[in-house]
């Protein structure tokens, strides 16, 4: 953080958002929808591009605008809309809720899981807290938030029971690195945060695929069928 | 050199795209060809690698270190191709459309999974190298959801969803890479490997730490470290056996090398103490876990795949030890392995067709039924035990050499007792398989018993038999006498991995 530019406002905010995209990622554990994950996975990414945008503008780093339209274009428009159409294929969106459609989950209830996560979360914020890294480009606490959200969507991941559910987990996941991204590494060349975008599209094309095929097998999409194979 | 390293990006990407027009029976030539190519170009960026290191156009960058893993990829690279011939000629029930569209994804996938294992040792950058691995598990994940069976689909799931997460970690390490190299750089820093070894001594050390740690973390699910392993076995088990024999032989050691690649950086920047207890730790565990599981294994393949584990638990103690001579053998290690760990999936593979099951207890007789295939796996998995003549003799033998002179014998007895109980285990299984005598009866006989099917003496395809005796002559001339510009090439990247090149 840089006083000299914005004092207070620019901490304030950055701090802000980085606290509501841990609230997003909270928010998941609530939704049984399938299709409220997906809708809070976009609203998480377009946080993500918002923070892009600020601190390209406090430090003058243009190419951030950049990062944050094709961040965008990818995270909040393009893979929401490829998990949709795997999700539900042509069917009108007003037709009813199906079996497919609500999120499994098992193990522990959700209220415990909750709790598990908030003292995974408070465990992640506190140790990244204590880290000598000092003088990212966003405020330090962001770094602490970003830990925050990849251990808690490691929780969701191990918590849902249905691979789609485990695959907006996932993307989350990487939500929660891009956030860190920004504060430790905001000036990374343009170019490889654009290879990693690229990447994380093939990515959900492929585990689209994979969802499909494992449709297609087990005519659901729960895990829970997933254990033959141990030992 | 230039040509070497450009032919050698383009070739096997090409022939993978083109793979997914051509007929069958072409793209398995053009897949051999391409493999054979692919070799020929590794083998022709020794003399220079083994002298400089050289880099191109900013992201490219070849060392003695890269060219190492690069030989391990090519060579099995080139071994799969000529032997998936066979292994598509003898598949039951892929005849029609579907065993043509079958066909045609298998070719094109095993050429790109190729292409991207080619590709991480020759980027020269972190975030490309990165790039490049996740690129491998894409690739591979569809390779091993290509059998298109329950098990294959589960296998697939776990895979791709553990080796993302891992990565997503190593992205992390990745970051705080860059954060430790553009506090000294300058913001224009854009994660290129050379740099930032030059400048190591002065790196943040915290930062480095966290790179590290996650590093190990992140990309050693991919090596299939313990606790992050669990994908492993599922998926070299349940994927086409010549896709097995590249996840285990070349994919896991080029994981291993990213994580060699952050241990250079941890070492100039923290000192050796720290990234060698890491790997001991990663090491030891994976080791202990990996022999005890191998004792009770009623599936072949992944018996093999427990076996990868364990050999990558060795390397990792290997690289603990941090004495040149353990180092050295690191480096054959990885060579060795691949040759082994190919021709025992390769074997493995015959079995499958031959016998139609990959469970231990439904083959036997291996030795009589099969005149080649049967001695072929029975040494490599001699080899795999680290027996003499083979070249993971000398590997480990120098890698134990290397941990008596500098860790103490406590580590290294640990080492030796562990890979002591993987030989058991793996011996006792391949014995009942190859030597126990198959009781079958005659072929007039009408008592057969249901379920064990007469088989005739005699190799599935001669596709399958010779690859094998090739990595088998591999194995023998890297046991007995390494060539001399093998040996100067490993030496130079001994040197670079103990931070004086």
């Amino acid at each position: 953080m840089s006083p000299a530019h914005a004092p207070g406002v620019f901490t304030g905010g950055a701090n802000v958002i980085a606290a509501a995209i841990l609230l997003a990622e909270f928010g998941m554990f609530r939704q049984a929808l399938v299709r409220d994950q997906v809708r809070l996975y976009a609203a998480q990414s377009g946080l993500i591009s918002v923070l892009a945008v600020i601190v390209g503008a406090v430090h003058h780093l243009p190419e951030l605008y950049v990062l944050a339209a094709v961040s965008a274009a990818l995270k909040v428009v393009v893979i929401p809309l490829v998990l949709r159409r795997l999700l539900w294929g042509n069917r009108p969106p007003g037709a009813g809720t199906e079996a497919g459609d609500i999120a499994g989950s098992g193990g522990l209830s959700l209220a415990a899981t909750v709790l598990v996560a908030i003292a995974v979360a408070a465990f992640g914020f506190f140790a990244a807290g204590a880290l000598p890294v000092p003088g990212g480009a966003a405020p330090a606490i962001a770094l602490s938030v970003s830990v925050a959200v990849v251990l808690v969507a490691f929780v969701l991941m191990i918590h849902r029971r249905d691979v789609i559910s485990q695959a907006i987990g996932l993307f989350s996941l990487e939500n929660g690195i891009s956030l860190a991204a920004l504060v430790v590494a905001a000036s990374l060349p343009l170019i490889l945060e654009v290879a990693l975008l690229f990447d994380l599209l093939v990515a959900v094309i492929v585990f689209g695929l994979l969802i499909r095929i494992h449709h297609g097998r087990a005519e659901s999409l729960s895990t829970t069928e997933l254990t033959s194979l141990r030992g | 050199m230039t040509i070497a390293v450009i032919a050698l990006l383009c070739v096997p990407a090409c022939a993978g795209i083109a793979c997914l027009w051509l007929p069958g029976r072409i793209a398995g030539l053009v897949s051999a060809a391409s493999g054979i190519a692919s070799f020929a170009l590794v083998i022709a960026l020794i003399p220079g690698a083994s002298h400089r290191d050289l880099s191109w156009l900013g992201f490219a960058r070849v060392d003695a270190l890269s060219v190492v893993f690069l030989l391990a990829t090519a060579f099995l690279y080139a071994c799969v191709a000529v032997y998936s011939i066979g292994y598509l000629n003898t598949a039951t029930g892929h005849g029609g459309p579907a065993g043509r569209r079958y066909t045609r994804r298998f070719w094109a996938g095993l050429n790109l999974f190729a292409w991207s294992m080619l590709a991480a040792p020759l980027m020269g950058n972190l975030a490309l190298l990165w790039v490049a691995i996740e690129v491998t598990t894409i690739v591979s994940a569809l390779l091993v959801a290509l059998e298109g069976t329950e098990g294959a689909a589960e296998a697939a799931w776990k895979y791709v969803l553990l080796a993302s997460a891992g990565l997503a970690i190593a992205l992390l390490g990745t970051i705080f890479a860059y954060y430790a190299g553009a506090r000294v750089l300058g913001p224009g820093y854009n994660l290129a490997f050379g740099p930032l070894l030059t400048v190591a001594a002065r790196l943040p050390h915290t930062a480095i730490r966290l790179a590290f740690v996650l590093a190990v973390l992140g990309f050693g699910t991919k090596v299939g470290l313990f606790p992050v392993h669990t994908w492993l076995p599922d998926a070299h088990s349940e994927a086409p056996t010549p896709v097995s024999a590249l996840l285990s032989g070349s994919l896991l050691a080029v994981s291993f090398y990213a994580i060699l690649r952050f241990y250079q950086l941890a070492q100039a920047a923290l000192g050796p103490r720290f990234p060698r207890d890491v790997l001991l730790v990663f090491g030891v565990a994976s080791l202990l876990l990996a022999a005890l599981y191998l004792l009770d294994q009623r599936d072949y393949k992944r018996l093999l795949a427990y076996s990868s584990v364990e050999h990558m638990g060795i390397l990792a103690i290997g690289v603990s030890f941090g004495a040149p001579i353990a180092l050295a053998g690191v480096l054959l290690h990885v060579l060795a392995h691949a040759a082994a760990k190919g021709n025992a999936f390769m074997g493995a593979g015959v079995l499958v067709r031959k016998f139609g099951s990959k469970r231990i207890s439904a083959v036997t007789g291996g030795l009589d039924l099969l005149p080649w295939s049967g001695p072929l796996f029975l040494a490599a998995i001699l080899a795999l035990s680290a027996m003499p003549p083979f070249g993971i003799f000398r590997s480990e033998f120098e890698i134990v050499t290397g941990g008596l002179a500098t860790s103490g014998n406590a580590v290294t007895a640990i080492l030796v007792v562990l890979v002591t109980i993987a030989f058991f285990g793996l011996s006792v299984a391949t014995n009942t398989m190859l030597l126990t005598p198959r009781r079958q009866p005659r072929l007039d006989s009408r008592l057969q018993a249901p379920g064990t099917p007469v088989l005739a003496r005699g190799e599935p395809s001669a596709w399958m038999v010779v690859p094998v005796v090739i990595g088998l002559a591999a194995l023998l001339v890297l046991g007995l006498h390494p060539p001399a510009d093998l040996t100067g090439l490993m030496g130079r990247a001994v040197a670079a991995l103990r931070g004086i090149a």
